[in-house]
């Protein structure tokens, strides 16, 4: 039975990865289950300077899922490889790093101090809905989704991911406008954004207002974008959007993701990913698949 | 290593208005320090997260929590029945630092106070001074009279001191010695206690709360703001707390 997945020349061994901004650095789900069990380790958000994030309260439930407004804190990109890079690679993770900015040129130097380590993929945050300036602005136009992929990857050393925003009215034209840009994958769907109001003191719950919802609640939604995107750009998709089970990350994997990520459920379930991977591997059994690449976008169609 | 432990409800019960006790069986339970928390999943219903709840006391392969019933969590966990299981993160933060005090003081409000039950029955002698609404809601009188010297105020006059319980913390404060003072409750009685440590010169640990979500310090959502050394930032009440140095905390 093969479950090893190849996305664009990396390796994992598995179709499962993190959600970026839902499993840190490694360290905390390290306390549950070895990291390396995992397709790849996709870390939290990291910005050229160290950021402090957003003012609490920064998160609030609502039905199936959450509303989140981290808005980026981390401890910068130099931290990041001088301080947790050396552990990930020391523990036989495969590393894919997230990177988000303000401007293009922050993407672009981040992609430059990123080149000589030993990071695996570089995953473009272009859809955070949670910062002031950047994020999600770059990533709902097909012209600035292109410019900023092409920018990037000259001086991208590693494969470079590029994560969409659900929040535009068809995705297609973004995910075309990343594969002509030179993404080598894309990723999707970051949070879609929401707003919870408490009825009470009428205020927001989230200090920001808004913020990104996420969990079982947006999964239909992330599975036809996928499945849309299937249809349009032929490069490697990782599908990710409220999976909590090995039957879901199937069904994103029927509807055209060559990988999958686990994020919200983490919370819920501190071994959701490796839950995940072996529910995939009893699907495999129950319906003797042998190579888990042969069920991708392998959707059966009505009508 | 893990965190993630079965337990199984050994007693449940409604203690005050909408304020539950539970007693859970855990081989976790001697790994429990005073100030840790459980992040317990709240099953049958449709509360996706884990609840955060403070740990009231442990020993003797059991736990005992204390939880208001709020929302569709907490109201869910007060439905769990005696011999149901009970999925928890245990213990989790960074509880209070017992040190070696001579005349420590612990002050608690509302459903703040649960928690330092089982720092009272781990330190010398404290001093304890405790604030609720009213006198329904009064809980764990006499476990807390059992642990040292007990001052209850309520919020409208019907037992104890009227007001605030900062009233009589200062008066005692005036009068006796005190090298530590131990704190949980609401923000702004939290605020009020550590600008009388300041005042007195004690130092001063406060137990902060913040919607949570992973309990562990991977997600970032528990942010409280403190300041040390290295300047302000945001720390997170599950990893770095939720027991801070109240000189360290921003209150909002």
């Amino acid at each position: 039975m093969k479950t090893e997945v190849n996305i664009c020349g990396i390796k994992f061994k598995n179709p499962v990865v993190t959600a970026s901004g839902t499993y840190g650095f490694g360290d905390e789900y390290g306390q549950f289950y070895d990291i390396s069990r995992l397709g790849a380790v996709c870390v939290k958000g990291l910005t050229l300077a160290k950021r402090d994030g957003n003012i609490p309260p920064r998160i609030a439930e609502t039905p199936s899922g959450i509303l989140n407004s981290v808005g980026l804190q981390n401890p910068g990109v130099d931290a990041f490889i001088s301080d947790y890079l050396p552990r990930l690679i020391d523990k036989g993770a495969t590393v894919i790093a997230n990177i988000s900015g303000n401007s293009i040129e922050d993407y672009c130097e981040m992609a430059k101090r990123l080149a000589g380590t030993k990071t695996h993929m570089l995953e473009m945050n272009i859809s955070c809905p949670n910062v002031k300036q950047g994020g999600m602005a770059f990533g709902t136009n097909p012209d600035t989704v292109y410019e900023i992929t092409k920018e990037v990857k000259k001086y991208a050393a590693q494969p470079l991911i590029v994560k969409l925003s659900p929040n535009v009215t068809d995705i297609t034209q973004t995910a075309k406008a990343a594969e002509a840009g030179g993404a080598d994958a894309i990723s999707l769907i970051n949070t879609l954004t929401g707003m919870k109001i408490d009825i009470n003191t009428r205020k927001p719950i989230l200090y920001n207002n808004i913020g990104g919802l996420s969990g079982p609640a947006v999964k239909p939604v992330a599975v036809r974008m996928v499945w849309q995107c299937r249809n349009a750009v032929s490069i490697p998709i990782i599908g990710m959007g409220g999976i909590a089970s090995g039957e879901d990350a199937i069904e994103f994997m029927l509807a055209g993701a060559n990988a999958v990520a686990v994020g919200t459920y983490n919370f819920v379930n501190p071994n959701a990913c490796i839950d995940v991977i072996n529910g995939i591997e009893d699907y495999m059994k129950k319906h003797n698949i042998d190579d888990i690449n042969d069920i991708v976008g392998k959707v059966i169609l009505n009508g | 290593m893990s965190l993630e432990v079965i337990g199984s409800v050994i007693k449940i019960a409604e203690i005050a208005p909408n304020i539950y006790d539970m007693l859970i069986k855990t081989d976790m339970a001697y790994k429990c320090k005073p100030g840790q928390f459980a992040n317990i999943l709240c099953e049958g219903g449709n509360a996706l997260l884990r609840r955060p709840i403070s740990i009231c006391n442990a020993g003797n392969n059991m736990v005992k929590i204390i939880f208001e019933k709020k929302g569709e969590g907490t109201k869910l966990l007060s439905e769990y029945k005696e011999g149901q299981n009970i999925n928890m993160l245990i213990p989790l933060g960074h509880g209070f630092d017992l040190g070696d005090y001579k005349n420590p003081v612990i002050v608690g409000g509302g459903i703040g106070v649960p928690p330092l039950l089982y720092l009272a029955e781990s330190v010398n002698n404290p001093s304890i001074f405790l604030g609720f609404r009213s006198k329904s809601n009064i809980i764990l009188k006499d476990e807390f009279e059992k642990c040292g010297k007990t001052v209850i105020s309520t919020d409208d006059g019907s037992f104890g001191h009227g007001g605030l319980i900062t009233v009589p913390l200062k008066t005692h404060l005036e009068n006796n010695k005190c090298d530590v003072i131990m704190a949980c409750g609401p923000t702004p009685m939290l605020k009020g206690i550590a600008a009388l440590a300041k005042e007195f010169g004690i130092p001063c640990q406060v137990s902060m709360e913040q919607r949570m979500a992973c309990g562990i310090g991977a997600c970032l959502v528990c942010a409280c703001k403190t300041k040390n050394k290295d300047g302000e930032n945001f720390s997170h009440v599950c990893k770095d707390g939720p027991v801070f140095d109240a000189a360290e905390v921003f209150f909002e």
